[in-house]
């Protein structure tokens, strides 16, 4: 029940939204905030009334929704210390992406409507447990992604929105086939509790397609190279609340289906591929580091960095042991924070400059000393500095990983090193070095929106950084059963 | 003998039909009630058919060669549907043409009735006659405009409707010969005892069939006046073809080869044909959809494309050993949904042409701006046909991937799903369009009739959509006349 609250909550929000008479339009932002603040409210409180020793899936809703004998579909929702944290993850983003977005005056009830939207198909994919209303939840975030891209984005924002699209249907309508084919051996269900719990067994095709099917659905979305051209355009040309959302929750339903549904439910296989998702994960690291040092559009060199600690994700998931996957977790939800905070500052910047060259900016700590600061910040964070939260992911998976995959870890330490690179010459070229007086006009940070955004962020930056127990505690118990799995 | 009661649908429809006609002729000061006659007509038709759902009292009638069973009642209601959705979208164009509004809705519900027949007949010479009673009146609207565009399309259509009549009669002819029997049922038996003698003569009448409902079903290489009719003939004409016609064509194509053909001997064979059709139909379609710049030459091949997939269902029917004849269900939801979603998508254009003067795409752009319900509709309409959820037209496509792969037919299911991308380029560049380009154009108006027609197309995609369990239960019943 509580579950169900959480997730309609935004569309509730969004249907209120749109019916608000031409004339109170203004006011669309109010309602979301509203709506966004009251999920927020409901999943912290879910958070930390989380029973933490409990084994399985908590505050769960089961209903059947469609029966056809053999084909039977579950309206069925829960968590655990899993899907929990990311829920958390994604209402708190979701305020944040509201509020900058306030400045928004172009068609408002639809832009913010399209936002909640977007939120729920977010939450319903963390909190479904029947495959196919995961399904569906998944699909459901196309259209508005779609419009939110399309209407207020910038640059080539049709193309990019376009391109968005048609790699994600691509992706699920492989997911879908590896659904079905799943849903059609001896256990006969779609529901991922049981799947994640019986043995896969008589499906039409050798269970190794499955997995493969599942992975490419998952892999466009995280993403991996060579899937990820996707990503840079849809970032770069998306509006700044967009950005957020799809770098802070949106790839991480890749991360969160790639350890749900495929190690869960086919340990043998992940154990068997475990190795190519390392390989392909350091790749990614390496790859995605090296293609973000030659950016000069902040916005995709942003996005390009999202590639590759989202690498990293795919490496602690690969290597399958219980500190790397807790790791992969972990390293979700700090490059959800940590990003989402980038983009928010860098957004901001855009809002004042109207420009993402990095060739035009310069020297920008003397007019707008606030959003430098919130930038260097959040730039610390990316690079992997201890004491804030991109330190505590990485350094699990590395030690995670290490013992079984030596060279690999080595790569991606590199990538790292690299990651320290782009991101202190970025912050040098933007905020630091000569002053352009053609900046001179432009305003700090100044309204509350503004700054609540960018305090929030940087609090549960630095509560992940220094306080990892908080989540670790959550996370690391809901690996066990997929630990023992493994090891049976 | 109450086989009047039997047809009571059809009767009801054409009923309407003549008194449309004397309407017309004896009152020509209320010809604006003519179209609801139409629907009263309609409205009386779909009630039979609910008293029969109460009664369940399901039977054959006259000699066996029309069954009244849970089949042609899922028929009934939908034909009765599309039409009046039609019927309400025609309105506007009819009276802006100012001509033969009794004619033209006269013949349309006689055209429904002949659909109505071919759903229900299971003997051959009441297919063809119930064929050729829908095509006929269908060959004189697609030449309903006044411009050489409409008139081209409809000798057009008629021409290649003749062939494919006649290259259909062929097959049956075949088929009579074999077996010495018209009823379907009688076929059926033929085939099962002594199909494997008679083998060559079997594959080659079925052969014939496929090519001659291959016409009417727009399924590549029998596509070709596909693209050219809907777009020059009258656009709800246009969107009367895209659903009603080839709904009629899937369901007669499903009792022929499922009661007569169906048998071991046989169904291996059209199974392959129909799954390599299949993949050609959806490929060929969709690529050519691409290119596009008129929407309803767009919507043409798109429907040509949708063909493809409901194939799938069609060739899962005969390999898969589930009793719950998932192929055929899956084939009735596609249909069902796809005409609620392809008739929105059609009222939408013909909402938006009648003020535009113009079929282009690129037209379209800002229309968000001058008609924001119809943009929704639209793009609602468009995201439904890409199968994309909540809509009825995800149902469709995951029912009809679901069959697929459950008959081992896992490699047609990923050329389907690869279409499926290109399908949603071509849709949703549209949508894109739609929703976001930037017109100054003035707004656009919608009236009552479109908007009902409108509405309840929007309904069926959205209500389907999040609650699909009726519609998949009707399939499902309708679909359980055959035998496992």
């Amino acid at each position: 029940m509580e579950l169900t609250v959480l997730v309609f909550l935004p569309v509730a929000a969004a249907l209120l939204i749109m019916l608000l008479p031409q004339s109170q339009e203004q006011n669309a932002k109010h309602v979301a905030l509203i709506g966004s603040v009251l999920a927020l409210a409901l999943s912290l409180w879910l958070f930390f009334d989380f029973d933490k020793g409990a084994e399985g899936f908590q505050y769960v809703t089961r209903e059947e929704w469609v029966n056809l004998g053999s084909f039977r579909i579950q309206y069925f929702f829960g968590v655990d210390g899993l899907s929990m944290p990311l829920v958390l993850l994604t209402t708190f983003l979701t305020v944040a992406a509201v509020l900058v977005s306030y400045s928004i005056t172009m068609r408002p009830r639809l832009y913010f409507a399209m936002l909640m939207v977007l939120a729920t198909s977010v939450l319903g994919v963390f909190v479904s447990l029947d495959f196919l209303l995961f399904f569906l939840f998944w699909e459901l975030e196309l259209f508005p992604m779609f419009l939110l891209i399309a209407i207020w984005g910038s640059g080539r924002k049709e193309y990019s929105a376009t391109k968005f699209v048609l790699y994600t249907i691509a992706g699920s309508a492989f997911m879908l086939i590896g659904i079905l084919l799943l849903a059609f051996s001896d256990l006969q269900t779609f529901d991922i509790e049981q799947l994640g719990r019986g043995e896969v067994t008589g499906t039409l095709l050798p269970l190794g397609w499955v997995f493969f099917f599942l992975f490419v659905g998952f892999a466009v979305k995280l993403p991996i190279v060579p899937l990820h051209t996707w990503l840079p355009d849809a970032h770069g040309d998306a509006p700044t609340a967009v950005s957020v959302m799809l770098a802070g929750v949106l790839l991480k339903m890749g991360g969160y289906g790639l350890i749900r549904m495929c190690v869960t439910i086919m340990p043998d296989q992940a154990d068997d591929y475990g190795v190519w998702f390392v390989a392909i994960g350091a790749v990614s690291v390496l790859y995605g580091a090296f293609i973000t040092l030659r950016q000069t559009d902040v916005k995709r060199l942003i996005a390009y960095s999202s590639v590759s600690h989202m690498g990293l994700v795919l490496l602690g998931i690969g290597a399958l042991g219980e500190t790397s996957l807790v790791g992969a977790t972990y390293q979700m939800l700090a490059h959800g924070v940590v990003t989402g905070m980038l983009f928010v500052m860098v957004g901001l910047m855009y809002e004042r400059t109207h420009t993402r060259e990095i060739s035009r900016l310069g020297g920008l700590a003397r007019q707008m000393p606030l959003i430098t600061t919130g930038l260097v910040f959040a730039g610390f964070a990316s690079l992997g500095l201890p004491a804030l939260a991109g330190f505590i992911g990485e350094i699990t998976i590395f030690l995670g990983a290490f013992q079984d995959y030596e060279w690999a870890v080595l790569m991606s330490i590199f990538g790292v090193v690299l990651s320290a690179g782009y991101v202190l010459w970025t912050l040098q070229r933007v905020v630091f070095g000569p002053v352009r007086h053609e900046w001179d006009d432009v305003t700090d940070q100044h309204r509350w929106w503004e700054h609540s955004a960018a305090l929030g962020l940087a609090a549960l930056t630095l509560v992940l950084g220094l306080w990892p127990a908080l989540m670790m505690d959550m996370i690391g118990p809901a690996m066990d059963p997929i630990l023992v799995r493994l090891a049976g | 003998m109450n086989g009047i009661d039997l047809i009571g649908p059809q009767f009801a429809v054409l009923v309407a039909a003549g008194l449309i006609l004397l309407v017309d002729a004896l009152l020509p000061q209320q010809r604006r009630l003519i179209p609801f006659v139409a629907l009263a007509g309609l409205a009386a038709s779909a009630l039979w058919t609910i008293s029969w759902v109460g009664r369940d009292d399901y039977q054959t009638a006259f000699g066996g060669t029309l069954a009244l069973d849970q089949y042609s009642v899922f028929f009934y209601f939908l034909f009765a549907g599309i039409t009046a959705t039609v019927v309400l979208a025609s309105i506007d164009w009819i009276n802006r043409e100012g001509r033969g509004q009794g004619e033209y809705y006269a013949l349309m519900l006689t055209s429904c009735a002949g659909l109505m027949f071919l759903a229900a007949a299971r003997d051959m010479i009441t297919i063809f006659i119930a064929l050729e009673l829908s095509s006929i009146p269908q060959y004189i609207l697609a030449g309903w405009g006044k411009d050489s565009r409409s008139s081209e399309a409809g000798v057009k259509y008629l021409l290649l409707g003749a062939i494919a009549s006649s290259i259909l009669l062929y097959g049956m002819a075949l088929l009579y010969g074999a077996s010495g029997s018209t009823l379907l049922v009688d076929i059926g038996a033929f085939v099962s005892a002594e199909g494997e003698a008679n083998r060559s003569v079997l594959i080659f009448a079925m052969v014939l069939l496929i090519a001659g409902f291959g016409f009417k079903m727009a399924v590549v290489p029998f596509q070709m006046w596909v693209p050219d009719v809907y777009q020059g003939a009258p656009t709800p004409v246009s969107a009367y073809l895209s659903v009603g016609s080839k709904a009629a064509a899937f369901a007669v194509v499903m009792r022929i080869f499922f009661e007569a053909l169906g048998a071991d001997v046989l169904s291996d064979d059209w199974s392959t044909v129909f799954a390599v059709l299949a993949a050609v139909t959806m490929t060929a379609g969709n690529v050519m959809a691409v290119a596009q710049t008129d929407i309803k030459r767009m919507l043409g091949y798109s429907s040509i494309a949708q063909a493809g997939t409901f194939l799938i269902g069609l060739a899962a029917i005969s390999s898969t050993d589930d009793p719950t004849t998932l192929g055929a269900s899956s084939v009735l939801l596609f249909l069902a949904a796809y005409a609620f979603t392809n008739l929105g998508a059609f009222v939408a254009v013909i909402a938006i042409s009648q003020r535009l003067g113009s079929d282009q795409i690129k037209d379209y752009a800002g229309m968000w701006k001058r008609s924001p319900f119809l943009a929704a509709a639209l793009a609602l309409c468009l995201v439904s046909l890409t199968g994309i959820p909540p809509t009825a037209g995800f149902w469709a496509k995951m029912f009809v991937f679901n069959a697929g792969i459950r008959a081992d037919l896992t490699w047609l299911v990923i050329i389907g799903v690869l279409n499926s991308v290109v399908s949603g380029y071509y849709y949703l560049s549209v949508a894109r369009q739609v929703m976001t380009g930037q017109s100054d154009g003035p707004k656009i108006p919608v009236s009552i009739p479109l908007t009902v027609s409108l509405a309840a197309a929007l309904a069926g995609v959205i209500v389907f959509g999040i609650y699909p369990a009726p519609l998949i239960d009707a399939a499902n019943s309708a679909a359980g006349i055959f035998p496992g």
